[in-house]
Formats: structure tokens, C-alpha cells, sequence
């Protein structure tokens, strides 16, 4: 019998740890992936990956590691999951190590460890300030290894559109789009992988890629998928503010003596090195003093939005703190954290060493995503999720560090648990829903070809874009969210009047946003009424109506379902597992 | 300065039999506008410079921060990276083209498929003997670490290939970013037991030898990657092979 036969959506981290398991195994793999696999968003990682490697003399153990993280999410992850993760930590680290990638070394050649936010050990193993873009590459290697001996066949230029069911509905297949061909196909297969990344592109400016949409979360959502936390949207403290994009500036250089601070005085007219050091409010370090600069990053975000919009002290009264590293020798800058220092420079024309950064809180990572069990398998048999796609890690708020690591074990179990799904599935009958499926896109690519509207699909993107950062990312109130809900929902009715300045056939951008949009769209509604739904304070959640966390009501899962496009998503529960750590009050604010 | 505008020329192709032609745009400036930016805009408001409606802008693009390698085209005739091409340090009209030497897809996206397989072709890979736990990895100390990490931060983009003389179908030159990578899987410690098949990989037509050492590449790599250092290093340890495998008959 031939080997069974899995299809992997989606080439960063995940994506390619579920690869190589599978492969390693002896299964045969098809990836899919609309770049380039190396190009990938977890190359924009930047400042490292956790494990308790405990190198650094400190009693670090998975134990605390655990703790920290489910009380850095507030208590909403499942503790099971989180807690293998965290075990498994250390011999991932090992790996890669193993793999070639190049970690900073301490004297003695050993891996060396920084601090992150959420924790007060050195957990964090980095390389440079580009310890994505390595980790990413040792995978690309790995996989291309597999590659050529003929384990993995690579389908890249290839857009993931929807799931092939059969008639149990169970997954058969995948329905694709070629970029440059415009050809639409079905791949057959016996399970499928989705590791398909974050929604960034539906709050229109964020840290993530382009290709970083959720569509393809969306589309299994539309077939049938659990959808889970969605409201949890991560929105990073410190990023570079731009028009096309908000770029990461890596928690590392907090981690490596970064301070936030602004001038004490309103709109302080000095330049940043005239003003002393009695009259620089180091927020921060003032509130949290146990913790410092290193809170987790949701607390961080909201001490600045404080800092800017109730106390007035945004650098020139602008929406912008200094992150300051000028205090730092260049040399160590260079060596620890020359990655993210160069993007700096090249997008702001100044030198961090020499100049304080200017930053913002910008969105960054989405912690709710497809529901999965503890095998990453999503309610549609046969489908599987892993990576920034699911919503299994990082409860209300992810920790710096932990994603790199969640992406990885979280492949490295859906994996072989797909191949393991697949031993004695039986045999299909007919054509398993295929036939039906293809028809199905094909309608909706010929409607949208021939659609003779007005509505440029890019200027529904940025309206969407703009409402979502409005009213669904740091500070969210229930009015807000229902406006929300309204303007998409509009958005949704003028998509149908959608109008393709390109009709061609050949390597059609414009056709395959439009694709994307109308399920960024879909998606959307499951963040805002999620949101509005949660009457709670939680992690990244947060309502100033309703300050405080709501365990009783609350210290719940959010599972959304599709109802048709007229109805929208329709919200159920589910307990969370609490069964190691006793949920408790969370709080960063202790002096010792 | 709001008002201020900016003046584009971008080379578009339709498909690769097209003819090739020129199209103008005046878009409105801001702060930090970059190059794919501009195509951004572009595409929310397809229409030329003398009014004329056309189709939003074929390229590739991604991480919006220099670090995926998938943006890179010629601008004002030099080959780099678009996404940090701030337009407020270009030369106006700023004429884009896609790069040179690879097969053109459409617009400004090009095939660059070819450097995957160049990297298969030499076994860039380290070959771990499986992902179960083995323990740590080799030592490896700061100053061998701070070697090899430059040279893996080659983000694939495929810039020094296209400015280099030798790199074109006659010779077949396989081009400094692969080379790049042989320095860097020859000095890993496990990562070495290829080292011969990599060498000898580069032995051949097309290989290292086909080097007119113009330099072109290391001025043009966006991440300052030591590339002339690497074929240097690499082209003597490929004489020395040949030697060796000259001797062993």
C-alpha cells in the first residue's frame, strides 16, 4: 500500500516541523504555501524562543516556565497542552541546535539565554535579533532535505481555498489556486495540516506579513470549523508606527536593558538628550517595579496607552514613547540585537545606539484561531491545525518567546498525530465531494471575474482595517464593537459589488485579495462579537466597562460556529482545563 | 509636505511572450513611503499619471521589513530590496523594473526558483540523525558563532545573482549566495560530513571556477553578507579537493 498521503498547509515554522515529523515517519507530505516556503512570516521573529534550559544558575524548571505562562494568558489556555509544551521545551531547543542554527554562545560554548517579558529568568535562547528567520531556515533545510529524497513534494505559488469533504464530512482534500496560472485544482489526501499563521491583515496595519490574512482559517471556519478566542488579539507595545505597516520592534531589546520612558513635562520641546534624568518618567519601572520594563506585552500596550492618551505625554504629543538603548555599549547592541537595529535605521534614518527609538503599540499576534483538540485536530475529522492558527497556547495574552516554540511543538504533534489519524481510514467512496467542491470555487471565481460593481477591494480592506484597529485592538467598548460589527457587515454587502481592475487570467493579485477579503471579512465578525459577547477584563481583552476578570461567567473557552453568511457566527462555550494551577488574581504590579 | 507628490515609471509585462512597456504614476507622498508601499497604493487607485485606468501591479512582496527577500527589482537601475527603498532617498521619475536575469513571470515578479535548487543541488542542510531527543548540540564558541551567523542571514533575494557578470545561461554560474551557503554547512561541525560532495558540486561547469570576481555581489547584498569572503574561502577549498580526488585517481 502506498504511504498515506498528507497535505500541509502553510510553510513558516509549524507548517514545516509537521512536515519533517510526517516525512521522518515515512509518509509522503504535499506542501502548500503562497510564497516560497523560506519566506515565510516566522522569519519576522525576532527575539528568541523559550525553554527552561536553566543555564543560567537561576532554578529554572518547565514547572515555572508553565506557570508563567498560563498566568501570563490569565488562566484562559487549557493547562494540559500548555503544560507538554513547556516540557518539551528543552529538547526542541536541543534540536535546533543541532540543526545548525546559530545561537548566541556564552565563553564557554554554550547557548546563552536572555530575559523576556512575563518571567524573571533567562529562558530565552535567541540568535541575534533574527532568531525566526534562523529557526525558519533550519527547517527550510530540513525539509528540503526530505525534499530531495523525494518524501516532500513543495507546491509553492499555490493559494489554499477550501477543504474537499465527503459525505461524512470528513476531510479528503484541498481545493487550491495557482498565482500564476489562475488554475484551480483539487488535491486529494488523507488528512490535512493547516498552519496558515495569524489575521494581522484584517486590522489592515499590523507587525504581521501580507500574506498573513487567516483567509484560509476563515474558509474551514465557512465549512464547518470551530473558531476559538477570537477576540484575543495580541497588539505589541513597542513597533515602529508607518502607513503601509506598524514594524515589530523586538521585546529583546527590553529583554537585553531597554527602557520605556517619556519627558515628565507635556510636550517637552527638548531633544531627548537635553533632558535629565530627573525629568524622564520611566512608566514602567515606576508601575511595575518587580518586573520593569519586562511585563507581559498586554500590560506594557495599556501602561502606554495611559501614558499617551490620559496623562498627555506622548513625545511631542504624539502617539510615541522612547525606547531608549542609548545607555548600552555598541558592541553588545551589535552582537545581541543587530537584526532589529538595522531595520530601525533603515526605516527611520536614525542609529539607535545614538538616539532613543520612538514606538508604539502596534497589532501582532493572534491568540485565538481554529479549535483544536489535544491530538490538533479541528472538529472536521481529518483537518488539523498548528501554529498562530489555533488557538491552543497562549490563553489571553501570549508571552514573548513562547510562540517560536508553541509553532514548532505544535506541529511536531500534529504530524504524526495526521498520519496516525490516517492508518485504517477507510476507503472512499465515489469521488469523496470532490467533484462538488471544485464546482463550488469555480462558481465563486467566475461571479467575482465577472462582477460588474464599483468597489475597489483594496478600499474595502483599508475601511476594515481602520474599523478593526478602532474599535477591536487595546481598549474596547461595547458600542464600539457593534459599530464594528455594522461597518463589516456593510462591508460584506458592498464586497458583492466588488470590481477587479484586472480580469486577466495570468498572475492576478487583484483576484486573489478579492479571494482573501471576503474571508478576512467573515473572520472579522467572529474577533468583534467575540469581544462584545465577553463582558470581562482578560489578558488582551480589556473593557473599561467591565475592569476585572469574571472568572465565574468567563474562565471560558470561545467557540464561534458559521451560521451562513446571513447569520453570521453564532458563540458557545466551553470550560477551560484548569487541573495543575489554581487560577489566580493577575497582577504585575508587586514591588518584590 | 502632504501635497507633495511622487513620480514613478514601472516597467509592466502582461506575461512573458508580452511586449514590454512603460507606465507613469503621480501618487501622494508621506512619511516612510517605500516602494511597495507605493505599489499599494497603486493598486487601491489604478490609474496612470495621464488618467488612464490599468491594472494593479504584479510583484512579490511579504514581510514588509527586508527580511523575507521576496521584494527584490531594480530600482533606478540598481537591483535592491523595495520594501526599505524609502522614496524620499530616490532619485525622481523612480524607474522600477524587475530584475534581469531570471525568468519573468509578470510585472515585477520574477522566477528565482532556481537558488532552491542551487542549495539542493549543494546539500545546504545539516544531517541531524532524526528529530527525537539526542541531547544537546555540538560546542560552539562566540567567535565561530559570530563567523557563521552573518552568512546566515542570506535572505534568498537573489540581488547578488542578478548584478553579477558571470551569473547567465552560458556559463551556468551558480552564483555567490549559494556559495555563501557551502561556507557556511562546511564550517558547521556536523554539518561538515558533506563538505566533499559540496565542494566537489562546485567543482564543475558552473561552478565556483566560472567566478569573474567583479565584486558586484557584496556591494549589492542588502544584509552585508562577506560574499567575496566566502568565495574565496570556498574556491581554495574546492582546488584543494580536486587535488585530492586528482591524487585518489
Amino acid at each position: 500500500m502506498a504511504a498515506p498521503r498528507i497535505i500541509v498547509v502553510g510553510g513558516g515554522l509549524a507548517g514545516l516541523s509537521a512536515v519533517i515529523k510526517i516525512a521522518e515517519a515515512g509518509g509522503t507530505v504535499d506542501l502548500f504555501s503562497i510564497v516560497p516556503v523560506k519566506r515565510s512570516h516566522s522569519v519576522c521573529a525576532q527575539g528568541g524562543i523559550n525553554a527552561a534550559k536553566n543555564l543560567k544558575g537561576e532554578g529554572d524548571t518547565a514547572a515555572r516556565h508553565f506557570d508563567d505562562t498560563i498566568y501570563g494568558g490569565d488562566f484562559l489556555a487549557n493547562q494540559t497542552p500548555v503544560k507538554a509544551m513547556c516540557e518539551a521545551a528543552p529538547a526542541i531547543i536541543d534540536l535546533l541546535d543541532r540543526m545548525g542554527v546559530p545561537f548566541n554562545r556564552t565563553p564557554e560554548g554554550l547557548l546563552d539565554f536572555r530575559r523576556f517579558g512575563g518571567t524573571l529568568y533567562h529562558r530565552t535562547a535567541f540568535a541575534g535579533a533574527t532568531t525566526g528567520q534562523q529557526l525558519l531556515y533550519a527547517l527550510d533545510e530540513q525539509v528540503r532535505r526530505h525534499e530531495a529524497a523525494g518524501k516532500v513534494r513543495k507546491f509553492e505559488g499555490w493559494e489554499f481555498l477550501s477543504a474537499v469533504l465527503d459525505s461524512r464530512g470528513a476531510a479528503r482534500g484541498i481545493t487550491a489556486l495557482n498565482l500564476r496560472s489562475m488554475e484551480l485544482r483539487s488535491f486529494p489526501s488523507e488528512a490535512i495540516i493547516l498552519a496558515t499563521g495569524g489575521i494581522g491583515a484584517i486590522f489592515g496595519k499590523s507587525t504581521n506579513s501580507v500574506v498573513c490574512t487567516g483567509s484560509a482559517q476563515s474558509a474551514v471556519f465557512q465549512q464547518g470549523a470551530f473558531y476559538a478566542n477570537g477576540e484575543f488579539i495580541q497588539v505589541h507595545p513597542t513597533c515602529i508606527p508607518g502607513e503601509d505597516k506598524l514594524r515589530l520592534m523586538s521585546e529583546s531589546a527590553r529583554g537585553e536593558g531597554g527602557r520605556l520612558w517619556v519627558p515628565r513635562t507635556p510636550k517637552d520641546p527638548r531633544p531627548f538628550n537635553q533632558i535629565p534624568e530627573s525629568e524622564r518618567f520611566y512608566f514602567l519601572e515606576d508601575w511595575f517595579p518587580k518586573y520593569g520594563n519586562l511585563i507581559p506585552r498586554d500590560v506594557g500596550t495599556r501602561a502606554i496607552h495611559k501614558v499617551v492618551y490620559e496623562m498627555g505625554l506622548g513625545i511631542d504629543g504624539q502617539p510615541m514613547v522612547y525606547l531608549d538603548l542609548t545607555h548600552i555599549d555598541r558592541a553588545t547592541l551589535d552582537r545581541k540585537l543587530g537584526g532589529i537595529l538595522e531595520i530601525y535605521e533603515k526605516f527611520v534614518g536614525e542609529d539607535p545606539c545614538d538616539v532613543p527609538m520612538k514606538i508604539f503599540p502596534g497589532m501582532h499576534y493572534t491568540m485565538g484561531g481554529l479549535w483544536v483538540d489535544y491530538n490538533q485536530m479541528t472538529n472536521i475529522r481529518g483537518i488539523f491545525a498548528a501554529g498562530e492558527c489555533e488557538y491552543q497556547y497562549h490563553g489571553a495574552n501570549r508571552l514573548g518567546a513562547n510562540s517560536l516554540v508553541s509553532c514548532i511543538f505544535g506541529g511536531f504533534r500534529a504530524g504524526p498525530n495526521a498520519l496516525h489519524y490516517t492508518h485504517g481510514l477507510e476507503c472512499p467512496d465515489g469521488d469523496c465531494g470532490d467533484a462538488s467542491e471544485l464546482a463550488r470555487q469555480a462558481d465563486i471565481n467566475s461571479r467575482l471575474l465577472h462582477n460588474k460593481g464599483t468597489e475597489n477591494p483594496f478600499k474595502l480592506w483599508r475601511e476594515l482595517g481602520e474599523t478593526m484597529t478602532k474599535h477591536a485592538t487595546v481598549i474596547r467598548y461595547n458600542k464600539g464593537l457593534r459599530q464594528a460589527d455594522e461597518k463589516i457587515v456593510e462591508l460584506l454587502d458592498r464586497y458583492r459589488n466588488v470590481n477587479l481592475a484586472d480580469r486577466s487570467q495570468w498572475a492576478n493579485t487583484s483576484f486573489a485579495f478579492a479571494r482573501q477579503l471576503y474571508n478576512m471579512l467573515q473572520l472579522s465578525r467572529t474577533v468583534v462579537l467575540g469581544a462584545l459577547l465577553r463582558d470581562e477584563s482578560r489578558g488582551a481583552h480589556y473593557k473599561p466597562e467591565f475592569p476585572n476578570r469574571n472568572d465565574e461567567q468567563f474562565l471560558k473557552t470561545t467557540k464561534a460556529s458559521f451560521a451562513g453568511e446571513a447569520a453570521g457566527p453564532r458563540f458557545e462555550y466551553e470550560e477551560v482545563d484548569t487541573q495543575y494551577i489554581k487560577p489566580r488574581l493577575r497582577s504585575y504590579d508587586a514591588t518584590n | 509636505m502632504a501635497n507633495k507628490s511622487v513620480a514613478f515609471e514601472i516597467k509592466r509585462q502582461a506575461s512573458p511572450d508580452a511586449p514590454a512597456v512603460w507606465e507613469s504614476f503621480q501618487l501622494g507622498w508621506y512619511p516612510g513611503m517605500n516602494v511597495v508601499s507605493a505599489m499599494m497604493e497603486i493598486a487601491a487607485n489604478p490609474v496612470t499619471a495621464d488618467g488612464r485606468p490599468t491594472t494593479p501591479i504584479t510583484y512579490d512582496c511579504n514581510c514588509m521589513e527586508e527580511i523575507c527577500g521576496s521584494c527584490a527589482m531594480r530600482i533606478n537601475g540598481k537591483a535592491r530590496i523595495a520594501c526599505s527603498a524609502l522614496v524620499e532617498n530616490l532619485e525622481q521619475p523612480i524607474r522600477v523594473e524587475p530584475l534581469t536575469k531570471f525568468p519573468l513571470v509578470r510585472d515585477l515578479q520574477v522566477d528565482r526558483s532556481v537558488l532552491f535548487e542551487n542549495l539542493m543541488a549543494v546539500k545546504a542542510w545539516v544531517p541531524v540523525d532524526g528529530t527525537y531527543d539526542l541531547g544537546s548540540g555540538p560546542r560552539v564558541y562566540p567567535q565561530e558563532q559570530e563567523a557563521n551567523y552573518p552568512l546566515s542571514n542570506c535572505i534568498s533575494c537573489c540581488c547578488c545573482m542578478d548584478v553579477c557578470p558571470q551569473f547567465n545561461e552560458l556559463t551556468g554560474f551558480v552564483g555567490a549566495a549559494t556559495i555563501a551557503q557551502v561556507k557556511l554547512f562546511n564550517n558547521h561541525p556536523t554539518g561538515k560530513v558533506f563538505k566533499e560532495d559540496r565542494l566537489r558540486a562546485l567543482a564543475g561547469d558552473g561552478g565556483i571556477q566560472e567566478c569573474g570576481f567583479a565584486q558586484n555581489c557584496v556591494d549589492t547584498c542588502p544584509k552585508q553578507i562577506p560574499l567575496t569572503d566566502a568565495i574565496s574561502d570556498v574556491s581554495r577549498d574546492v582546488i584543494i579537493q580536486k587535488a585530492k580526488d586528482f591524487l585518489r585517481g
